[in-house]
């Protein structure tokens, strides 16, 4: 990169009035089939570029995703055209939607199925906090089922917004580190209460925010 | 009468009655579904009172004689309400108010539209007949009644929740009674949403489709024994 190569060896034309720059001529052939630079660069660069996402679209934002999987938008040019209906063949779980609990310990099954390494996307308010739902069968937030890289706020989340997010995602994935394996961790759900995190913090993520603090609990 | 009057498919009006669009209803009163005069001739011990709102007809019934209403409504040939469009519970704010379950029948061939309507006290038991025998549709109408509301239907054949996870143990959430975040601590509930496994949730005779087999319409059977592809 940044080398001119002359194979014909004839001098570079000099321009009026400006230094002759210095020309390192190298041999084309010599070349060939060489590149050289940082294994964890080019690995993350293949991973960021080539992610299938697993689609779990559960409301309204997987509309949203469906617009920006299609051509006025196109996805494709982040790697991701190809939809993963398989969670064994995919690398980014995308929530698009909110989560009730009786769907807990499927979008758990389906992020034990995939293979490392692994990234979450939670689309709009509902799958990150909740959202508007603050009652008895909607799930507050996905992290408290799963780890999740990125989430994407909005209800729903405009198509921009969501590849921010997923460029966002591929930043991050390029700045990861082949020895770091504290990234490949596994999940590790507690044996009797299947949690993976302790339930003072679920309780804590839990919590709403906003003008709707304990509006239902007052009477009751 | 000609002959051909006498015939009566799903959506054409009886003889001498024409369908209309309602304009101008009142609030309250006005003109009565027919139905409703038939069914207290009929059953006048059963037949509590009408209401007539924004021109449709409730009709309050005795809990105890739903299910021979019911029957009656569906099996007269001057009533054919031959459509249950809904089974559904209302419980009020007022903790004195009873419980009502709501019945939603529609005729096709007549056009009319009959809310039946039977009111369960407080302190008992919330017991009602189920009206499967009469309606095979009621059948996960009422598992939703029951999952929400907590209404035992009498002579369901297979009542248990519908909407929540059969081990859901708080409660029936569209009581009054009922917190909107649920009874338990948040991480309560997802240790007892994330205990449930969700290949256990369908038993293997539901999913099953062999005993349903003679059901199918003769074509899809033939294409199934020769093991063609349904569906296009």
């Amino acid at each position: 990169m940044g080398l001119i190569t002359r194979p014909d060896q004839a001098p570079a034309p000099r321009a009026e009035g400006r230094a002759q720059a210095q020309v390192q001529s190298v041999d084309p052939a010599s070349q060939d089939g060489w590149v050289t630079t940082r294994l964890d660069f080019l690995v993350n660069w293949a991973r960021a570029n080539s992610m299938w996402p697993m689609p779990f679209g559960t409301a309204c934002c997987a509309i949203e995703f469906m617009a920006t999987m299609a051509s006025r938008f196109d996805l494709a040019r982040f790697g991701m055209e190809r939809l993963s209906y398989s969670p064994r063949q995919s690398d980014v779980l995308l929530c698009a939607g909110r989560v009730p609990y009786k769907l807990a310990p499927v979008i758990r099954r389906i992020y034990q199925q995939m293979p490392q390494p692994k990234w979450v996307i939670a689309m709009g308010a509902c799958a990150s906090t909740g959202g508007m739902f603050d009652n008895y069968a909607v799930v507050q937030g996905i992290d408290t089922i799963i780890p999740v890289d990125v989430y994407v706020p909005g209800c729903p989340p405009r198509p921009e917004s969501l590849m921010y997010g997923i460029m966002m995602l591929q930043k991050k994935v390029m700045n990861e580190r082949l020895r770091d394996t504290a990234l490949r961790n596994e999940i590790v759900p507690d044996p009797s209460s299947h949690l993976y995190i302790p339930p003072s913090a679920i309780d804590e993520l839990s919590e709403p925010f906003g003008n709707s603090v304990h509006q239902t609990r007052s009477g009751l | 009468m000609t002959p051909n009057s006498q015939i009566q498919v799903a959506g054409s009006a009886a003889p001498g009655e024409t369908p209309r669009t309602p304009t101008r209803l009142p609030h309250r009163g006005g003109e009565p579904n027919p139905s409703a005069a038939a069914l207290a001739a009929r059953f006048p011990d059963a037949v509590r009172r009408v209401d007539v709102v924004w021109g449709e007809t409730s009709v309050y019934v005795d809990p105890a004689r739903v299910l021979d209403l019911v029957r009656w409504l569906h099996d007269d040939p001057t009533q054919r309400y031959d459509y249950l469009s809904d089974v559904t519970a209302v419980e009020y704010r007022d903790r004195e108010q009873p419980l009502e379950v709501v019945w939603h029948l529609r005729s096709l061939p007549y056009r009319r539209f009959l809310r039946l309507k039977a009111e369960l006290p407080k302190g008992a038991k919330l017991e009602v007949a189920s009206v499967w025998p009469v309606y095979r549709g009621a059948n996960w109408l009422e598992r939703e009644c029951f999952d929400m509301f907590g209404i035992t239907f009498v002579g369901h054949p297979d009542l248990r929740r519908l909407l929540m996870w059969e081990q859901y143990r708080e409660g029936h959430p569209l009581r009054k009674d009922f917190p909107l975040r649920g009874r338990f601590s948040r991480s309560e509930q997802l240790r007892q949403a994330l205990a449930a496994n969700p290949e256990a949730r369908y038993s293997m005779e539901e999913i099953s489709i062999a005993e349903a087999f003679g059901e199918l319409p003769d074509e899809m059977r033939r294409r199934l024994a020769a093991g063609g592809r349904t569906g296009e």
